[in-house]
């Protein structure tokens, strides 16, 4: 399977001055292939948004490596790499509100990716923006208008025509729905995978609503304090779990059946997220993990495929360690 | 219909009317919303944004500024006494007092600059009498009912140092502290992680085991309805366009808008059924119009339904909904709305 993006050990750290380090990514390795939609999941303060926005550029890499058809991409972007890279890798945003600026006509905002990139005439752009706003379900008179003159949906509509005026190959949606209403959700999910099919779009879904990851992903990549905790195909990873925090994420999340609710053990892990500050050795999820072994404090788990043979990987010694697999389920 | 048949309810709105003056002219946001609660249980108010649903309780707590808010009409009974006009009862005031409240964003919602445990002894200060020294100690023990660890010390801290979740938790407890009749919860969950919602989620359920109040949810997430609520009422354009039992609203829902809310998110079943989103956006509130106000997005609208306002009509017991297609002469349209309308 070749890739069309691969990050190799993908690191992102903060400083906060003092000696002390922020380790919001460190050392992601994910493959994507062309036309895939992989899913990337896990609680506030997992690293997920900040590693789409590295990805894309939008952060200098502390360490590791992106590669987009192969290609090396630069660790920190100029302005000349963002012109040349941004054709291929765009973004949509979370907050429809705070990613579009209100002094800028929705006409401007479309369009100025075509400006930037150059080569093309005034009406040419206009003919564009004209004709994305009507891919997105918006009227061509929008284009006049400002963001605050649109709800919520209408400017995610608008985020995703700006991201895509480029034909990019690749784009990293970071939580482009969370901020919507649930029948406006439905609306942005079903244009995106509209666009996706017509398209041929590969696409990094970031959020936190599992089930509605589960149905726009192919994979499911499931983020843990800065590392990649398990990843497999979309179904396996929902339905059957392998990791105790993919377990307790998705044990977590409550389903609109009240028969299922009422009969649901309570799953609910104690405590919450650790701070990235300063990790030491060990599985990251060992001071709230259920399962936790003695070997877990110590050995930090590795990211390998369980020994079925199948697609799935998990970054856990219940799966890994010799010893442990008596305890394993 | 209900309620009445149960046990009598600890809040009952009826028919509940708020406007807001704006330049844009009058928005009416609430159009005659009717609910009850009875103790021990959970009510349930769910919508998406601009529906109504947290103005509805913000109204009744006197929360909105007035002006340009404006309640209209109705009346929100608290065990049988009106606290629309006047919030003090028996010479308390109602408000933190016998109804509790927490909010979407705890962080907003406390004073940055007091420290937590001096913010929840204030509320027994100021409703119970208690002296300093014995306000601080009960919020030491509240801060320990709502299980966060080392209460004590945590008490002494201010809000940055807390975590979204431990602010939730803070906020409850301080809702809790005159042990109100009714807690309302607005959007309580919405902005924490699915695991921390989960602990939130449980903490409320046994505290309602302990002390028996009744619980006001406000969410737009069906699956934090399916998990806490004994009773539900869907709002949509500032009113409540179906209630009744959870079971009953999940299992059959009779207004078209609850069937779409249900289409419109994904399967958990292992099969990928399609996403159904509703197409259009709500009416305009500043010009309600005159019949449903869902008619434009309605799939089974009819024509009565354009002119006509839709009352609520029982579709079984318990269990009604504000649309025509329960009018004894309808048409019988949607399958899943069909087997109700044949009894």
């Amino acid at each position: 399977m070749s890739a069309l993006v691969e990050t190799i050990e993908l690191t992102k750290h903060f400083a906060m001055g003092r000696g002390r380090t922020v380790h919001a990514v460190d050392g992601v390795s994910l493959a994507i292939a062309e036309r895939e939609v992989v899913g990337l999941v896990g609680e506030s303060g997992s690293g997920k948004s900040t590693f789409g926005r590295t990805l894309v550029g939008l952060h200098a890499k502390t360490a590791g490596e992106v590669r987009f058809a192969g290609e090396a991409l630069p660790s920190s972007y100029g302005p000349a790499d963002f012109r040349r890279h941004a054709a291929n890798m765009q973004m949509i945003f979370q907050d429809p509100y705070s990613s579009l600026n209100p002094r800028m006509t929705i006409g401007e905002i479309i369009g100025e990716g075509l400006r930037l990139a150059g080569g093309q005439g005034r009406a040419q752009i206009r003919a564009a923006v004209a004709d994305w706003l009507a891919r997105v379900g918006l009227e061509p008179q929008h284009a006049s208008r400002y963001p605050h003159e649109f709800s919520g949906g209408q400017r995610q509509r608008v985020g995703i025509a700006r991201a895509l005026i480029l034909k990019p190959r690749f784009v990293v949606c970071d939580e482009p729905i969370s901020a919507l209403d649930v029948s406006v959700q439905a609306q942005i999910v079903r244009l995106l995978g509209d666009l996706k099919a017509s398209l041929g779009l590969t696409l990094l879904f970031i959020a936190h609503d599992l089930s509605m990851v589960r149905y726009v992903s192919d994979r499911m990549a499931v983020m843990y304090l800065g590392s990649l905790v398990e990843i497999g195909t979309a179904d396996d990873v929902y339905f059957r779990p392998k990791h105790p925090y993919t377990e307790i994420l998705i044990g977590s999340n409550p389903e609109p059946n009240p028969r299922t609710e009422r009969r649901r053990v309570a799953v609910a892990v104690t405590g919450e997220i650790p701070s990235p500050v300063n990790i030491g050795a060990g599985c990251r999820f060992a001071s709230r993990c259920p399962k936790v072994m003695e070997v877990c404090r110590r050995v930090t788990p590795r990211l390998e495929p369980l020994a079925d043979g199948g697609a799935r990987r998990v970054a856990c010694h219940l799966y890994t360690s010799p010893a442990a697999i008596s305890g394993s389920t | 219909m209900t309620a009445d048949a149960k046990a009598a309810p600890v809040l009952d709105v009826r028919d509940l009317h708020v406007e807001f003056t704006t330049h844009g002219g009058v928005v009416k946001a609430v159009r005659g919303a009717s609910f009850s609660v009875a103790a021990g249980k959970t009510l349930a108010i769910v919508g998406e944004s601009g529906c109504g649903k947290s103005v509805s309780v913000q109204s009744i707590m006197g929360l909105i500024p007035m002006p340009p808010g404006r309640i209209t009409g109705g009346a929100a009974l608290l065990h049988g006494t009106d606290i629309v006009r006047r919030k003090i009862v028996d010479g308390d005031d109602v408000r933190g007092n016998r109804i509790g409240m927490i909010f979407q964003d705890p962080m907003s919602s406390l004073n940055p600059t007091m420290k937590i445990g001096d913010q929840i002894a204030e509320t027994l200060e100021v409703h119970r009498g208690y002296s300093r020294a014995k306000a601080r100690a009960r919020a030491v023990e509240l801060l320990t009912q709502v299980q966060i660890p080392e209460a004590e010390e945590r008490s002494q801290q201010y809000p940055f140092a807390f975590s979204g979740g431990m602010l939730q938790r803070a906020m409850i407890a301080m809702a809790i502290a005159c042990e109100p009749s009714v807690l309302i919860a607005d959007e309580p969950t919405t902005a924490l992680d699915v695991t921390i919602q989960a602990q939130i989620l449980d903490l409320l359920a046994e505290l309602q085991r302990k002390n028996g109040m009744a619980i006001v949810l406000i969410t737009h997430d069906l699956a934090v309805v399916a998990r806490m609520a004994d009773e539900v009422a869907v709002m949509y354009a500032g009113e409540i366009v179906e209630r009744g039992a959870v079971e009953d609203v999940f299992d059959q829902p009779a207004h078209p808008y609850t069937l779409g809310l249900r289409g419109a998110l994904p399967s958990r079943s292992t099969e990928r059924a399609g996403l159904n989103p509703i197409e259009g956006a709500p009416p305009d509130l500043f010009a309600p119009p005159a019949g449903c106000g869902y008619f434009a997005r309605c799939a089974h609208a009819m024509r009565v339904c354009e002119q006509h306002h839709p009352q609520q009509l029982p579709v079984a017991a318990g269990h009604a909904a504000r649309c025509w297609l329960h009018a004894p002469d309808a048409p019988r349209t949607h399958p899943a709305i069909q087997h109700r309308v044949r009894r």
